[in-house]
């Protein structure tokens, strides 16, 4: 089997570029932005607040509710209408059980911690991001939580397993080009977001779960040190 | 063998391991997971000995009894006055607390505190549910007339208050501002305009630089260049 | 607000200063980028202090309107995100969103600024439509003004992609950009009682009286208006307003030519 050449010239197991940044939005209780590649979400906290209307109210712990969306001017084709549609619905519920396994709400009954993620500009892997942007804005809303959650994509095109598959990879294999979306829990390896479209077999999927693992772990890292770095540039000044 | 990863007095953050090892004891803001402990908000690490917590540095005020804070009226209730106190929370100021004078029922509550009053209270009780009552009985708790309000992170104000309120002094001593510093992060003041922001410029440096040495060299600065220098 | 804390206010404005410092006609600290988004066709980031936006263009080939079947389509549309404010809610486009968007769009439409006949391909069959989005990050005041001095900063540096058989090549941009002849600038004077501001932040735009968007063209020309606020403005206040926003939108036009 000759060997696969990524079209960015990256190692299989090697995500794109990553930026990460928090405390971007004045107004938010916490916020952040996270890049990978060409794609770039913000991430906006507000919360824990009053919870309207009032039957979504839980007695015994606030709730997580999270809101995914697009700018109109992000998409790879035309123009994204504006308002949320069954793809970016969807989204926002995985992402909210994808985020809402690690934090701590008990502190505040009946309450909700809404988060904002919005996209200026994707390159595929835009759910995965979104979900890096949000867990970085809630660690620096102050909001508990035992762990970050790092979010990556892990694909197979062409008989190979990549990680973080781009755009242009996407449209490589149109035949059974695999997409699968990861979020986990570092600090216990546990899997909290996991979808996928494609085609693969029973053993590469273990197989995939495993090459992903250190790409998420050094996520977590980024993720971290943005976090850090924000106290860090304060002190400098 | 027991170690501390991190150092004490260091910015940790969610998912830091700070301590591996039996011998240290997680506390508020951190967590045992196996042999680690770990950080579960964001904050500054406090080594206690074997206790290991952290100061939060960031998140909404959270009611605390006997806090005094800066609160805003938002409804006129049958026996009292609704506040909002920059919480996921509001809080209820009952007739009792709400003067010395007798208040009988069917009285113009309004006469009293308006819609949209901003008043210095104490809070006199938290339940679970985080239900907070309020009063404006005793040194210093009133309505406050005039001037304007000035919001900040509410981690950040005991820097702004200073050592046995060093800092607020020598902001209110340059500029002849009154300034009242709620808990909740609200903060009210009033004088001449230009002191006023000047007041405004001291405060948003304190809040930016609060974990930073030397600050109240820098905010002398500042106060003493009129905050004109940009 | 609070009456007695909004007397407070005005009494400062009235001598002369704002809470942040500035001068009544001072704008904030002004930062343009240009071409920072890779899926739009042209894009802006604008920042006045610590309000931010995104202004993105897209453009598609469309069927003409039968009535004008040369004429390519130009959109502005300003959404206020939740993430960008507390006060924002999800939920249908709400009545300040559209006036921003109707009034950003007004001034580029009516200043005949984009030449609509340049967009079109063929005559009745296929023109260009030009959408251009004004998203805010971070709102804090005045989404008209720096909405409007985005839109233009994205409009000008954006460039066509490619027509092949099956349609846009939105990956292959082309080095042809829409000519755009006038820089129509909005800029939007406050009245906070006897006060005239510019560029508001969130809590000055809380206490306006009555407020005036001037777009003008040049130091002459003005092309659109929409007033606004609960109170009437004198004729006194109006000369005054134009005088001080077309001044103010000079300042930006210079940033907006060096493109």
């Amino acid at each position: 089997m000759t060997k696969f050449k990524r079209p960015s010239g990256r190692k299989l197991d090697e995500p794109r570029k990553i930026e990460a940044e928090a405390g971007v939005i004045k107004k938010a209780d916490g916020s952040a932005r996270f890049k990978i590649g060409d794609t770039e979400a913000y991430a906006a906290v507000y919360g824990p607040r009053d919870l309207h209307p009032k039957f979504l109210q839980n007695p015994k712990t606030g709730i997580l509710r999270c809101n995914y969306s697009m700018m109109p001017f992000s998409g790879d084709g035309t123009r994204v209408r504006p308002g949320p549609s069954r793809r970016s619905k969807e989204i926002s519920m995985v992402t909210e059980k994808a985020l809402t396994q690690v934090l701590d709400l008990k502190d505040y009954p009946n309450a909700v911690v809404d988060v904002f993620i919005e996209l200026p500009q994707t390159d595929a892997g835009s759910r995965c991001a979104g979900i890096c942007a949000a867990s970085i804005a809630l660690a620096d809303a102050g909001i508990k939580m035992k762990d970050m959650i790092p979010a990556v994509s892990i694909g197979k095109i062409k008989d190979f397993l990549v990680v973080d598959l781009d755009g242009d990879e996407e449209h490589l294999d149109d035949n059974e080009a695999a997409d699968i979306p990861i979020a986990m829990i570092p600090s216990t390896e546990e899997i909290t977001l996991l979808q996928m479209d494609g085609i693969i077999s029973k053993k590469d999927l273990k197989d995939a779960l495993k090459l992903v693992k250190p790409s998420l772990i050094k996520i977590a890292e980024v993720q971290r040190t943005a976090l850090k770095k924000k106290y860090e540039v304060e002190g400098e000044k | 063998m027991s170690e501390l990863i991190a150092k004490d007095r260091e910015v940790v953050v969610p998912g830091q391991i700070v301590a591996k090892g039996m011998d240290f004891l997680p506390s508020q803001g951190t967590y045992r997971n196996k042999e680690n402990v770990i950080a579960n908000r964001l904050g500054i690490l406090s080594v206690d000995g074997k206790v290991l917590k952290t100061m939060p540095l960031a998140g909404r005020y959270m009611p605390k009894k006997d806090d005094t804070i800066i609160g805003k009226v938002i409804d006129i209730l049958v026996s009292g006055w609704r506040f909002d106190i920059n919480s996921p929370y509001s809080a209820v100021l009952p007739l009792k607390d709400a003067s010395f004078d007798y208040i009988a029922r069917g009285a113009d509550l309004t006469k009293y505190f308006g819609l949209e009053d901003y008043a210095i209270v104490k809070i006199t009780n938290v339940t679970s549910q985080n239900l907070v009552d309020l009063t404006v009985k005793g040194q210093g708790l009133r309505r406050l007339r005039g001037g304007r309000i000035i919001k900040v992170n509410c981690h950040k104000v005991p820097r702004i208050i200073g050592k046995q309120g060093s800092m607020v002094s020598l902001i209110k001593d340059a500029t002849n501002c009154k300034i009242v510093v709620g808990q909740n992060g609200w903060i009210w003041l009033q004088g001449e305009p230009e002191m006023e922001t000047l007041v405004y410029k001291a405060i948003k440096l304190i809040e930016r630089e609060s974990h930073t040495k030397g600050l109240t060299d820098r905010v002398k600065e500042l106060l003493n260049n009129k905050g004109g220098k940009k | 607000m609070n009456q007695e804390i909004k007397d407070h206010i005005r009494n400062s404005l009235k001598k002369g200063v704002r809470l942040d410092g500035r001068k009544l006609d001072e704008l904030r600290p002004v930062e343009l980028e240009t071409d920072v988004l890779s899926t739009a066709e042209g894009s802006a980031k604008v920042k006045f202090g610590d309000a931010e936006i995104f202004v993105g263009v897209k453009m598609a080939l469309e069927k003409p309107y039968p009535d004008t079947p040369d004429d390519g389509v130009l959109m502005v549309n300003a959404e206020l995100l939740p993430m960008s404010n507390p006060e924002f809610e999800s939920g249908p486009p709400s009545i300040d969103s559209i006036e921003a968007s109707r009034v950003i769009d007004r001034g580029i439409r009516e200043s005949k600024s984009i030449d609509t006949k340049s967009l079109c391909i063929e005559k009745g069959e296929q023109v260009w439509s030009i959408s251009v989005d004004v998203a805010p990050v971070n709102y804090d005041g005045n989404l008209i003004d720096m909405g409007g001095f985005g839109a233009l900063a994205a409009i000008k540096t954006a460039r066509f992609p490619e027509i092949t058989e099956d349609g846009v090549d939105y990956h292959k941009r082309t080095n042809k950009k829409i000519v755009v002849k006038k820089l129509p600038i909005p800029i939007t004077v406050c009245k906070i009682g006897d006060s005239l501001i510019v560029d508001p932040t969130e809590e000055e735009e809380s206490l306006i009286d009555a407020r005036l968007t001037i777009t003008s063209l040049d130091k002459d020309n003005i092309c659109a208006l929409q007033k606004g606020g609960d109170y009437p403005l004198s004729m006194e206040d109006i000369d005054a307003m134009v005088d001080l926003a077309m001044k103010k939108a000079s300042e930006l036009r210079k940033k907006l030519e060096a493109l």
